[in-house]
């Protein structure tokens, strides 16, 4: 049985797959794992389009944020007491654990509601008092923010790795598999596809076009449109810039809690996380910084072009591990010809 | 009293051009450089020299850097680090290459290097602003470590990855590898110091600096006035990257002595280096200086606090640095968004009438 995990694809690949690269059906597998990997870059690459459409703030804690609402999930879920550690250096104690386990739906609800007051407490305490700043000390701030998380994430809840399990099925699909089977020949044995991966892009196709109506359907998506078009007009048609914010974060708190989820249960809870922002950027690059289809097709085109380029060119004739650079190489070039990216709007100077 | 104008008069235009024209700011600034020079090397031991004045140093000379780029010229660059890292080989490089360079000439060259390597990955930004050329300097970052990482000649074919800096000397004195005197080594890096800190003054006063400016405070409208963006921006693409390159050769052959390339110069660096200059205060020079100060003193400062006097955990006390980095940069942001260099500034504008009320 062939079995890849979509992070050890690429080691995978180049030491016990040389003899099938001329497969076309493994590259059509790299292909469809590139894509499900997409899906979970635009998650991530969602939750920065949101931010910076509604407030113009380039958002780099979107990752940290993933981090802190697995931790968070993670934390409600095994009864962990927050601070533990540091209320043990402290007072000298030795505790650790409530003793109870929540299940997964009521430590999901309890993570969003720690989501919603985050958004909240970053309104009040930080971005209201940057109101008119450049965009630079804006992006700085946030980046202030995800250190902050960061050391504040790890203190709350324990810098150790943790599982997250929340019931998604993992593994590959079996299903999948054996109908695919008899497509190749002898060595063939189905197409490889995680359950987990699935399911991140059920969910995401739910949450985008949940997310659509929303904004198309209900009063209060309206007022988030008619402030990212334009805010001195929405300010002065009665709309609260302030309560639109808190909205706007909590529900990139939803998307990062969805995708923190995700990458959470493929590779457990832990620092490196909070680097899928890095992840995001070459993302909203490639589909521009204000557009929610830009994002997921930029996802979807990052995630099968790395994947397809490691597996062509970069394990075979680079030495492998292409995939730090590759995406942002590919926008880089690509944005020299279309500098506001694919369907980000178009940019106009005027003196 | 003592810091006023009044009664200083200049009969000259060079008198009046000069970069401290108030005489008692310039009575400290020799006065600061005579202790740097004849003091401090008398006092230094290893672990200020590891732990305070080296970093201290040579990340001033990056902030410098970055802050020529990003203060002066208005372009966001993620890169440090990936430039810090092409310093570093080139000069590794050069040291092991031609064993009768110089180190001085060596590091200097290998700023040259990163120099042209700034200003290849410099050329996209004539295209792609703001956010979007902050982002693809990443590609930059991300890019350098990782060749540095797989391609063997940069690292001389080492079993380990790693490169070690070779014992070099400076008019027979050791200045690199483990047996160089602390007190050398911080002359050493401190003649770079001064030497790149007077040229960056000059540099950003003079007609280079005023093109970068314009191009900073509105790109069109500079070039509607007859600056050339192409020149004004990788120059200071260049500049820059000399800069960030001097540095990271400094942090290798002086500092750290052996690099290992995704650990020393990632992309921690860059922030780190962003956020001195942000600090600091940005189109500064001394704010370089005051933002590479804070942020090398604070987590030394936070460390010895919780784990010397609290005697907590490292990995806690970790854990509550990063928290209060992040804390204080917010803060920071919000109280004074000029940074360091601005409260500096109206500390000055306060001692020109002190003590008398006008």
């Amino acid at each position: 049985m062939r079995r890849c995990n979509d992070i050890v694809h690429s080691e995978w690949m180049a030491g016990g797959g040389i003899g099938i690269v001329a497969d076309l059906f493994f590259g059509l597998e790299v292909i469809l794992n590139g894509l499900m990997a997409g899906v979970l870059y635009s998650l991530v690459a969602l939750g920065f389009v949101l931010i910076f459409k509604a407030s113009g703030i380039f958002n780099y804690a979107q990752g940290t944020m993933a981090l802190f609402a697995a931790l968070t999930l993670v934390g409600f879920q095994d009864g962990q007491v927050p601070f533990a550690q540091l209320i043990n250096a402290v007072f000298g104690t030795d505790i650790h654990h409530f003793g109870w386990n929540l299940p997964a739906i009521v430590a999901i609800v309890f993570a969003l509601c720690m989501m919603f007051v985050f958004a909240w407490l970053v309104e009040r305490l930080v971005l209201r008092h940057l109101v008119n700043q450049e965009p630079i000390i804006l992006f700085m701030a946030t980046i202030g923010l995800a250190f902050f998380m960061e050391g504040f994430g790890d203190l709350m809840w324990g810098a150790e790795i943790k599982d997250l399990d929340v019931g998604i099925p993992q593994g590959g699909n079996i299903w999948i598999e054996e109908k695919t089977a008899f497509l190749g020949g002898d060595d063939f044995f189905g197409f490889y596809i995680d359950n987990l991966d699935i399911w991140a892009t059920v969910l995401a196709i739910a949450l985008v076009s949940s997310l659509v109506a929303f904004s198309q359907y209900t009063k209060t998506g309206r007022a988030l449109r008619a402030v990212a078009d334009d805010h001195q007009a929405a300010l002065s048609v009665g709309i609260s810039l302030r309560t639109i914010w808190v909205i706007v974060w909590t529900i990139a708190g939803l998307v990062a809690l969805v995708a923190g989820i995700m990458w959470g249960s493929k590779s457990g809870v832990q620092f490196s996380l909070s680097l899928i922002a890095l992840k995001a950027l070459p993302v909203l690059m490639l589909g521009g910084f204000t557009s929610i289809p830009g994002a997921i097709v930029g996802g979807l085109i990052v995630g099968v072009g790395e994947k397809m380029f490691e597996f062509l060119i970069g394990a075979p004739f680079l030495g492998g591990a292409t995939e730090n650079w590759f995406a942002y190489m590919l926008a880089l070039v690509f944005l020299v010809f279309r500098p506001q990216g694919l369907f980000g709007e178009r940019i106009i100077e005027r003196v | 009293m003592f810091y006023r104008e009044a009664g200083d008069f200049k009969d000259s235009y060079a008198a009046e051009l000069q970069s401290f024209p108030i005489a008692f700011d310039r009575w400290c600034y020799f006065a600061v450089l005579a202790f740097a020079f004849l003091a401090v090397p008398f006092a230094v031991n290893d672990y200020w020299l590891n732990a305070v004045i080296l970093p201290f140093l040579l990340y001033s000379i990056a902030a410098l850097g970055l802050n020529i780029l990003t203060g002066y010229c208005g372009q966001v660059s993620l890169g440090t680090g990936g430039f810090m890292a092409v310093g570093a080989y080139a000069c590794y490089k050069l040291m092991t290459s031609f064993p009768d360079l110089s180190i001085i000439i060596c590091i200097i060259l290998s700023g040259a290097v990163t120099a042209v390597v700034g200003t290849v990955f410099g050329l996209p930004s004539l295209r792609i602003k703001g956010f979007y050329l902050a982002v693809a300097t990443l590609a930059a970052q991300f890019f350098l470590v990782w060749l540095f990482n797989k391609v063997a000649w940069f690292y001389n074919y080492s079993a380990s990855g790693q490169i070690t800096a070779p014992e070099r000397t400076v008019f027979g004195i050791i200045i690199t590898g483990p047996n160089a005197s602390p007190a050398a080594v911080y002359l050493f890096s401190l003649v770079f110091v001064v030497a790149l800190a007077w040229l960056a003054r000059n540099l950003t006063r003079g007609s280079n600096g005023r093109k970068w400016m314009a191009i900073r405070d509105m790109d069109i409208a500079a070039e509607i006035i007859g600056v050339d963006p192409l020149r004004a921006k990788l120059s200071a693409f260049a500049a820059s990257s000399f800069y960030v390159g001097i540095s990271g050769a400094l942090f290798f052959a002086v500092y750290l002595g052996a690099v290992e390339v995704t650990e020393a110069f990632g992309i921690q660096k860059s922030f780190i280096v962003l956020f001195m200059i942000i600090i600091g205060g940005l189109g500064s020079v001394f704010g370089s200086f005051a933002g590479a100060a804070f942020l090398v003193l604070m987590p030394v400062l936070l460390k010895n606090v919780m784990v010397g006097e609290f005697g907590w955990d490292t990995g806690l006390a970790a854990q509550i640095e990063l928290a209060i980095i992040g804390l204080l940069i917010v803060l920071f942001l919000i109280l004074e968004p000029h940074g360091l260099s601005m409260l500096w500034r109206l500390l000055k504008e306060k001692l020109r009438l002190w003590p008398f009320p006008y």
